[in-house]
């Protein structure tokens, strides 16, 4: 139901009109208990892919990582004929966490609590005294293993980035991505990659905020000030902002526009210092090579519900958002290079990582600004957002100053949530 | 470069000394003298106990020269958006774990409590330093200093050294 008129629905949301040619977001949606419950069934749940691991995370048979999709806790696991599963983690008997560890390689799986055993494909193998002892006991005479095994769901993959959904009608992951999408993940993942280790960054807001902020590109250069402090002015910068047909993906895009001449170890340097009060004592930290062929500097690919894979200068990441309740989320980034990577290469990404995560000295802000909102529209019952910058229309556009992604996510969203 | 340590217990008061220095600096929100702690050619780390002990490389910071420390406290004072808060550091008896001619390794357990604007505490990082001090005209500096944090999941953002 795009472009719902205003009035309480089902979910006692009160959705106020378009006005004065701006978007509105009732402060309400990020607050109800009821809402987020509702998230959880339609959205994380419901017909949308989730991204839940690299494959280069679990290379050999046996390797798993415990995550979660929305807060279901779910086991991604590569099973002895070199698949991968993604299977909810969560025994078939009485519900305790089967898997216990954030990662690691095993051949089975085992619940502690009653020793009932899966193999790597979530089938029940075993269950202790399931013919009881001495007679006595035992599960029913027409117990059946093969239905009792760990939920398996859907699992697709693109390039390496592994998506689990837990419907069957949600449309194929490259359908659901778009050519777009697609394009500008395969750029990235265009060959091996190395992950080079995770950051974790717990937010005290709600999730949807974060989605808003990595489809702003407005905020950029008035949040994150660590370049305009340093005279690190960016002048070429050029960019763009394009979602998917439904508006639900976003790709912000921006390209340093180097001309032929600059060679490859200035493409993304661009240390251009004029009138400023600071300068970098050690300007080593920006020093970068180039990873494309192309002048692209900065890749904010959001894909909904729970996937940022990015690309800052030589810093390469995905980023999954973890919901544990209406107020509260996880960050999970996973920064990688790649396999062929020189030793020179792979330090400056190590060393270009101060850049971003939770202490990313122009990305650490983020975190910040989300609770900012969050702390502020607690008791804002009633009021909501005005959304105008760029049209407000969810529109793709050739430049940054605009916020037409943050309305694709939105319209997405309330087509799902039926509000 | 000859240095002869004095005795253990000596040696360890100094180091302690040295660290509730380096923890007043911060806590008593003097960062601009933080720096001051280390060597030139240093190296500063703050890494997620789970990417360390996977043996990974990514570190929430990560600085090899001093100059880069600098650059993090003026970032810090001039550009980065953070909320404003107060970190109190609470640090064990470092154990030494070697010592040579030139060189004291060390290894330290710290408590990071930070308190917010709103006068709410609450346990912002815990984890343990490695450490590589040499001595510098009388001084003991450190060459490198190696964060470890248990708490992999970092409240909101980091900024201030630990």
């Amino acid at each position: 139901m795009i472009g719902a008129k205003s009035g309480f629905n089902d979910n006692g949301i009160n959705w106020p009109d378009d006005s004065e040619g701006g978007y509105r977001v009732p402060y309400s949606v990020f607050m109800d208990e009821n809402i987020y419950r509702e998230e959880q069934k339609n959205i994380f749940r419901g017909p949308s892919w989730s991204f839940v691991a690299l494959e280069a995370e679990i290379p050999n048979r046996g390797d798993f990582k415990s995550t979660f999709i929305g807060d279901v806790p779910v086991i991604v696991i590569r099973n002895g004929e070199g698949g991968v599963n993604v299977l909810v983690n969560r025994c078939a008997h009485r519900g305790a966490a089967v898997c216990r560890k954030l990662r690691g390689n095993t051949s089975y799986l085992e619940c502690v609590y009653h020793s009932w055993a899966y193999d790597l494909d979530g089938n029940l193998t075993s269950v202790p005294f399931r013919r009881g002892m001495r007679g006595k006991g035992g599960m029913p005479s027409d117990f059946s293993m093969a239905e009792h095994g760990l939920k398996k769901i859907r699992v697709q993959i693109v390039n390496g980035l592994i998506f689990a959904t837990f419907r069957s009608d949600t449309p194929d992951l490259e359908k659901y991505l778009g050519a777009r999408m697609v394009g500008a993940i395969k750029r990235i993942f265009n060959r091996e990659i190395e992950v080079l280790g995770d950051e974790r960054q717990r937010i005290h807001g709600n999730w949807k905020l974060y989605a808003e902020n990595v489809r702003d590109p407005y905020h950029a250069s008035l949040l994150h000030l660590f370049h305009a402090t340093f005279g690190l002015y960016r002048s070429t910068q050029v960019g763009s902002c394009v979602m998917d047909e439904l508006g639900r993906h976003s790709l912000l895009v921006a390209s340093q526009g180097t001309s032929s001449e600059d060679d490859d170890e200035d493409a993304y340097s661009d240390q251009r210092s004029f009138n400023s009060k600071f300068v970098l004592q050690d300007p080593s930290l920006l020093k970068g090579k180039r990873d494309f062929d192309d002048d692209i500097s900065l890749v904010i690919l959001s894909i909904f519900p729970n996937l940022v894979v990015q690309q800052i200068s030589n810093t390469l990441a995905v980023r999954q958002i973890v919901t544990y309740s209406p107020n509260e989320f996880e960050l999970v980034w996973t920064m990688f290079g790649y396999e062929d990577d020189d030793d020179e290469m792979r330090r400056i990404r190590i060393k270009q990582n101060n850049l971003i995560g939770p202490g990313g000295l122009i990305s650490m802000e983020d975190g910040e600004a989300v609770e900012l909102v969050n702390r502020a529209i607690t008791h804002g019952s009633g009021d909501s957002s005005f959304i105008a910058m760029g049209g407000g229309k969810a529109e793709s556009a050739d430049h940054l100053i605009t916020e037409g992604a943050i309305i694709g996510f939105w319209q997405h969203y309330r087509e799902l949530m039926r509000i | 470069m000859k240095m002869t340590f004095e005795s253990d217990a000596q040696l360890q008061a100094e180091i302690s000394l040295l660290f509730s220095q380096y923890a007043a600096c911060i806590d008593n929100d003097r960062l601009e003298k933080w720096p001051e702690f280390f060597v030139e050619q240093c190296f500063y780390k703050i890494q997620s106990r789970e990417n360390h002990d996977r043996k990974l490389p990514i570190s929430a910071m990560e600085c090899d020269s001093k100059n880069m420390l600098v650059d993090r406290i003026v970032s810090l004072r001039e550009a980065n958006i953070f909320a404003e808060h107060m970190y109190r550091h609470i640090i064990s008896i470092p154990l030494i774990l070697s010592k040579s001619e030139n060189e004291i390794a060390t290894q330290t357990n710290y408590l990071v409590i930070s308190t917010l604007q709103s006068g709410i505490s609450h346990i912002f990082s815990a984890g343990r330093y490695q450490d590589r001090l040499v001595r510098i005209d009388g001084q003991l500096k450190f060459v490198e200093r190696i964060v470890i944090f248990d708490t992999n999941s970092i409240r909101t953002q980091i900024v201030t050294p630990i």
